[in-house]
């Protein structure tokens, strides 16, 4: 078992590298720096341009193998390079990096047990009225991508707020600006702005979850083992939860690392539209700026992330399969 | 797969058995017994109809500006409204529902095509070019392919840009059924009739291609529809920050995009769009799911 996961790690220790240094090096032949200085007014000189370039390690007159040295060098001592404005990345990753985790988190968290919670019982109730609901609910969810979720959820907050005539919804930032107070006063603040965009990821998760749990659990409540449990005497309710639910689960926790993925993409989008500064929002930014080492950066934190999940799920598939402990 | 279904093949030379029943008839009656996969055809078909001959029914052009009517609600001359440069939503909307269509489909054809070469030959190979499929497709995982794509954009301009990000969205789509084929593979190497191939030296190509891949083809095709609204879904994502189809080319994400700047003011730019956007994809869906209802043996069982 110990061994199983130390190796699982390594690999995903180099695959967290190639994909960082692929995203680097994608990014250095792509995007175009030079272009963000020389459309500064008033325009710099070329020298001026050059020594900026130079300075970043962003110049595309020095080899692409150099610059990569450079700058991977800098990544294993833990130094991510500077932002085209001249910044330190690395300080900036944690900033960004804490928002983004506590909105993926505890999306990610809300969504798969509402979704697993909601997919097994409608199960239990199979063609029942509950099943039905669920079944049109997550459909109709699974439909609509998350940019369009996230801003009708914004409009619809918009809508309220403008019906109450105070903000019962707030749509936009992190906090309040210039907000001050106590310790707790802070916290409900941040809490309140991160009703909305949470909700909007939690309900994304939740109607892939509902859906895939549903099925998994059909498949496993016809099967002789939970009969055998029923048989030997153990209540219904015991024997759905022991034994079906935890086998229906096997399969929902593989998935779970692939929907991981999909999740940090749609952090992207709800980040950007309710104006949260977390990775996502400074990716998209990034791009539009040319700015190379902090796209790198951004990979980096996402390749990170989803090797995170995937390795929680390695850990819970053990535990829930004592197949692959042995 | 369940064991005790047999390929046509095996069975046709012995006289005594009755005749193998129809394994197309009996798809078809099932489909047309799960209410899900017709109403999710019909409601392609409207879309289909709207998208190609919708543009023939408007008098306006796709770019074509009416100076006299900006952002205006839907009237008679424009049916569903015009946006802030007096673009007329009906025509845009149809145009890109079209491109919308074609690149969900080439998407999923082609994610479908490299999921099953891929997890076929590293399912049935085994070892080294095992470990090494299945490496790649754990990259593709890990790399973020949002990044890729949107650094990328730049090349989605110009003619048959777009194509370049079908092949993009193509690359990042077939990791997780790949991985699925190579387990079925894996079970289905084992058995009798692909044994008997191997004995007679028909070539692995030839085995996977012909005995291995076609037993699988009801699994593909409802994954295949799956990936139609992935895609599509994917699409409209990248297309909302500027960074899916770029213009001349419109996809329902782009006008959808435009609406949503205005979505508070003009609620007809982004409400028709996405609708259009949500049945399209919720039809996808149902029949997707109804297929799998329906081909999947593994989940007939569940259903009676």
């Amino acid at each position: 078992m110990g061994k199983f996961l130390v190796r699982r790690l390594l690999n995903y220790v180099v695959l967290i590298f190639l994909a960082t240094s692929f995203a680097y090096l994608l990014a250095a032949t792509n995007l175009y720096p030079r272009g963000y200085f020389e459309q500064m007014q008033p325009p710099p000189t070329p020298e001026a341009v050059n020594a900026q370039l130079d300075a970043l390690n962003l110049n595309d007159q020095t080899p692409l193998a150099q610059r990569y040295v450079t700058w991977l060098t800098g990544v294993v001592q833990g130094d991510f390079g500077q932002t085209i404005q001249g910044r330190d990345v690395t300080d900036q990753v944690w900033l960004k990096a804490g928002v983004t985790l506590r909105l993926i988190t505890v999306a990610t968290i809300l969504g798969s047990f509402l979704g697993i919670a909601i997919g097994a019982y409608a199960a239990v109730r199979q063609y029942r009225r509950f099943d039905k609901a669920a079944t049109v609910a997550s459909f109709v969810v699974l439909a609509i991508p998350t940019v369009v979720i996230a801003l009708s959820v914004q409009i619809g907050a918009t809508a309220i707020n403008g019906a109450l005539g105070f903000q019962l919804f707030l749509f936009s930032g992190e906090y309040s600006a210039g907000f001050r107070g106590e310790w707790w006063e802070l916290l409900l603040n941040r809490l309140h702005h991160a009703i909305l965009p949470t909700f909007v990821l939690a309900v994304a998760l939740f109607a892939a979850f509902a859906r895939y749990q549903r099925n998994m659990m059909l498949d496993v409540l016809g099967a002789d083992f939970v009969r055998t449990a029923m048989a030997k005497g153990l209540t219904r309710r015991k024997a759905l939860l022991k034994h079906a639910l935890r086998t229906a689960l096997i399969p929902t926790i593989t998935y779970f690392t692939f929907t991981f993925g999909l999740m940090v993409a749609g952090a992207t989008f709800t980040e950007k539209i309710y104006g949260w500064h977390g990775m996502g929002a400074w990716l998209i930014d990034s791009i539009s700026q040319q700015d190379v080492h902090v796209v790198a950066a951004v990979s980096c934190f996402m390749a990170v992330t989803i090797m995170i999940a995937s390795f929680l799920s390695d850990i819970l598939y053990a535990w829930l399969d004592p197949r692959v402990r042995v | 797969m369940s064991t005790t279904e047999t390929s046509p093949k095996t069975t046709a030379g012995v006289p005594t058995v009755p005749p193998t029943p129809s394994r197309v008839k009996d798809i078809v009656r099932q489909l047309v017994g799960t209410p899900r996969v017709i109403v999710g055809l019909s409601m392609i078909a409207l879309l289909l109809l709207f998208a190609f001959i919708g543009p023939l029914l408007t008098g306006w052009d796709i770019g074509e500006r009416d100076y006299l009517a900006l952002k205006s609600p839907p009237s008679p001359e424009h049916w569903m409204g015009t946006n802030a440069t007096g673009q007329d939503i009906f025509t845009q909307a149809s145009a890109g529902l079209q491109k919308s269509l074609l690149i969900g489909l080439l998407v999923a054809l082609m994610s479908t095509a490299i999921a099953a070469l891929v997890g076929s030959f590293a399912g049935y190979f085994s070892g080294i070019p095992d470990r090494a499929l299945m490496w790649i497709a754990d990259l593709a995982l890990v790399l973020p392919s949002f990044v890729v794509l949107a650094i990328l954009s730049k090349h989605f301009g110009g003619d048959g840009g777009w194509f370049v990000l079908v092949i993009l969205l193509a690359g990042f789509s077939w990791m997780v059924t790949s991985k699925m084929i190579r387990g079925m593979t894996i079970s289905l190497r084992e058995r009798e009739y692909i044994h008997a191939a191997r004995f007679m030296g028909v070539p692995s190509h030839k085995i996977i291609l012909r005995h291995i891949l076609p037993n699988m083809s009801s699994l593909l095709i409802a994954d295949a529809t799956i990936a139609v609204s992935t895609a599509i879904i994917g699409e409209t994502s990248l297309s909302y920050f500027g960074l899916g189809v770029q213009a001349p080319d419109i996809s329902l994400g782009v006008v959808i995009a435009d609406g949503s700047r205005f979505a508070t003011t003009a609620w007809w730019m982004f409400l028709f769009p996405t609708l259009l956007l949500v049945i399209l994809v919720l039809a996808v869906n149902m029949i997707g799911d109804g297929l799998r209802d329906a081909l999947d043996p593994q989940s007939k069982s569940r259903r009676s």
